[in-house]
């Protein structure tokens, strides 16, 4: 009986849609202006700056047609770039996925230790990128360092000056702040599927390890998605902890996508190929979302509670 | 759910570039230039000791013995100093007075028409320009005009030592040549001393080095002729040369181990000298205010030495020859008003007065004014003010930093490169070439 409210509440919208869009929609203009002149018309300001050869200072914007776009997709730099952004992201999801679900799940169990623990967990996220940063920084120092003062062997290494070793950083540290705030998001999934499906597979006979691999992960389909889509498109906009920690260095072993913009726009002031990779920027975050919906949401109509 | 989806992912891509709009967040009180900012010029310099209260010190003389005309400040910090300025230009709100480093970025506003010209005003006051040593000029001059007004103190680069380091070593005196340095490196290394400190990360410290072995080995016009737009330039044996004897020298474990993930703005780097972890660093004269600061009675104990960039044997450059800030400078937005660049031109006069050079010199500062070495003889620290006083006025040639003497895209270009060589990514041929390929754009 518990289950059957869910069906009745989701029967109205379908029926009087005509009736409620028009009350409601209102709602949706608050954000819908502040979207449009927070959002679009600078992403309309940037995809006419990469049409131009602006340098920042003279009040008048010189249009020069295609040229920035020439220069920056004829530049071996943008692979580069491409290419690290594509590491950061896919080792930052690899790394973050797996802990976060584990996580959820041990933090949405109902017993007040873990909960003490998931407020704990919690703390990476009400910290400033730039202070997580600058923190890491100075613990890392070759000289000067946690490793360098405990004199332990293995954390002395030149972590933020060694191409691999700076990426794995930038990992470790994006994981470390953002693996709370998606063990929160698997925590929301996992309490929301019904009871009585561990139940019933209990009485099936089902240990804990099989209960999660055939009941949690699969319930947790929709919050996989959501989640992923947050790590994949929030990576491609890493930029003020890349810049505190290695300013995209050692070399240019950690200049991701945003770093590459950052430097070239207002470094050397070439407004036009900056703007041309913060066009790149959206058309990829764009196409990433997309496509990490199409993975697991072509049967987005299909129940998830069927035979309950 | 879709579109929410669509539009908060768009909201997220955009952030990125929203990126540019955090340049924006200037400083409030600073009502800009022509834009109706009142009758007082705004001034906006570095932050942070030892130089923000002999700035604003020179500021509150001025403005208390000129009723009539008033001048705003604003100190920012240094990291986000070039950023926070090139955003107020651009959008029209400069400071009536923008404090630089001239050279490739004065040339930038030049180009933009954002500074004036002031030729025509430092030749009806040839006074103010004769008491300025003359190399001052150099970095305020673009196409043969002046667009800025030389300021504060001269900065050469210089080799620091630790004495004490020395001494546990075993090694006597400071390397006069390329060889001896060369040959004295597994002495320090022997001893669980890196022989030399650099904070590699910020790379403009790297470049240091190819400065002076560029110049020591084949002159200045090495790096002049990149700088005209020789073609192939770079490749000249000479810098090849250079190069080579740069990774040569990382390889012979010549600088302290992780310097590639060191900072300058932390001056990490100077305290690798202080606390006896490094034996000898190439920096700015202005490490020796941040020693005497940060590095408690290092100073005081007379452990602190120092020489100039050693010779290297059959090299055509001159060994007196020095890289550097030869000062500060200060321009006039074009887009204040007559009352404040009136007021601006009356400032200028006034810089440098007895106070502020005394102000300089008690930083450990050589003002650039002729003759402010008479000044430096009752100063605890007249040993190292002399020395850079005689280093300065006795170069030869006083070249200016090549990331401060380029233009902005070329000088990033540069830095990136230099950060490649020192990590070993890129052999000298390719930096030659990746370099070349900027000559003439």
């Amino acid at each position: 009986m518990t289950i059957a409210p869910p069906v009745v509440r989701s029967a109205p919208p379908a029926a009087s849609s005509g009736g409620r869009s028009v009350s409601v929609s209102w709602m949706a203009w608050p954000a819908l202006v502040a979207f449009t002149i927070f959002g679009l018309i600078p992403l309309a300001g940037v995809l006419v700056l990469s049409f131009s050869s602006w340098s920042g200072l003279t009040q008048n914007v010189p249009f020069s047609g295609l040229d920035s776009w020439k220069s920056v997709l004829t530049d071996p730099g943008l692979p580069h770039a491409l290419w690290i952004t594509f590491l950061i992201m896919a080792l930052s999801w690899l790394a973050q996925t797996p802990l976060s679900i584990l996580l959820g799940v041990f933090i949405a169990a109902h017993s007040r230790y873990r909960s003490v623990l998931a407020v704990l967990f919690f703390i990476p996220l009400l910290l400033s990128q730039a202070a997580i940063a600058i923190t890491y920084k100075m613990l890392l120092d070759p000289n000067f360092g946690l490793g360098a003062s405990l004199g332990w062997g293995f954390l002395q290494q030149d972590w933020l000056g060694e191409g691999k070793l700076a990426i794995g950083v930038v990992i470790f540290v994006v994981s470390w702040q953002w693996i709370p705030f998606h063990s929160l998001i698997y925590q929301g999934g996992v309490r929301q599927i019904p009871a009585a499906m561990y139940e019933a597979a209990e009485i099936d006979g089902a240990g804990r390890v099989r209960k999660f691999f055939s009941i949690t992960l699969p319930q947790l389909k929709y919050t996989i998605i959501t989640s992923s889509t947050l790590m994949v498109v929030g990576s491609l906009t890493f930029f003020d902890l890349i810049w505190v920690l290695t300013a995209g260095g050692p070399g240019d072993s950690t200049r991701a996508l945003a770093v590459d913009m950052y430097v070239r726009g207002f470094r050397t002031g070439l407004m036009g190929p900056a703007s041309a990779i913060a066009v790149i920027l959206v058309l990829l975050g764009l196409a990433l979302a997309l496509l990490v919906r199409r993975l697991g949401g072509r049967d987005a109509a299909e129940s998830q509670l069927e035979g309950i | 759910m879709k579109r929410r989806n669509f539009l908060s992912l768009t909201a997220g891509a955009a952030a990125a570039t929203g990126l540019a709009a955090c340049g924006n967040s200037g400083p409030a009180d600073t009502t800009g230039g022509g834009s109706g900012g009142g009758d007082a010029a705004t001034y906006w310099f570095l932050s942070g000791p030892p130089g923000e209260p002999i700035r604003q010190g020179a500021v509150d003389r001025f403005n208390k013995a000129n009723s009539g005309n008033q001048i705003k400040v604003t100190a920012i910090q240094n990291d986000t100093y070039k950023d926070k300025l090139k955003t107020a230009i651009g959008a029209g709100q400069a400071p009536s007075i923008i404090w630089g480093w001239g050279g490739g970025g004065l040339k930038s506003y030049v180009d933009a028409g954002q500074v004036d010209d002031l030729t025509d005003w430092f030749a009806q006051n040839a006074a103010v320009k004769n008491r300025l040593f003359p190399a001052s000029f150099g970095p305020a001059t673009v196409d043969g005009k002046i667009y800025a007004m030389p300021a504060e103190t001269v900065q050469p680069i210089i080799m620091l030592y630790n004495k004490e380091a020395f001494e546990k070593a075993g090694v006597a005196n400071p390397p006069q040549t390329w060889a001896e340095l060369m040959s004295i490196l597994p002495k320090f290394n022997d001893k669980g001393i890196a022989p030399l400190s650099l904070a590699g990360q910020s790379r403009w410290t790297n470049m240091m080095w190819l400065e002076l072995l560029f110049d020591r080995i084949g002159g200045p016009d090495v790096f002049n002729n990149a700088y005209d737009g020789q073609k192939d330039a770079w490749s000249n044996p000479a810098a090849i040369d250079a190069l080579t004897k740069i990774q040569e020298l990382i390889n012979a474990k010549g600088f302290v181990k992780g310097f590639s993930s060191v900072t300058a703005d932390s001056n990490a780097d100077q305290a690798l000298l202080y606390r006896g972890k490094a034996a000898m660093e190439l920096h700015g004269s202005w490490s020796y205010g941040i020693i005497k600061a940060d590095g408690g009675n290092f100073i005081k104990d007379g452990k602190l030495g120092f020489f100039n960039f050693p010779a290297v044997d059959g090299g055509k450059g001159d060994p007196t020859n020095v890289y550097g800030n030869a000062g500060q400078f200060l321009s006039i937005s074009s887009k204040a008003s007559e009352k404040q660049k009136e007021t601006a031109k009356k400032f200028f006069a006034s810089l440098l007065d007895d106070q502020e050079q005394q102000g300089w010199i008690d930083s450990g500062g050589v003002p650039i004014v002729q003759g402010s070495n008479s000044k430096l003889a009752s100063s605890p620290d007249k040993d190292f003010l002399n020395f850079i006083y005689d280093v300065s006025s006795k170069a030869k040639n006083f070249g200016q930093s090549w990331d401060q003497a380029l233009s902005p895209s070329s000088a990033e270009t540069l830095l990136q490169n230099i950060a490649k060589l020192f990590q070993l990514q890129i052999t000298p041929q390719q930096f030659a070439t990746n370099m070349n390929a900027t000559i003439g754009k």
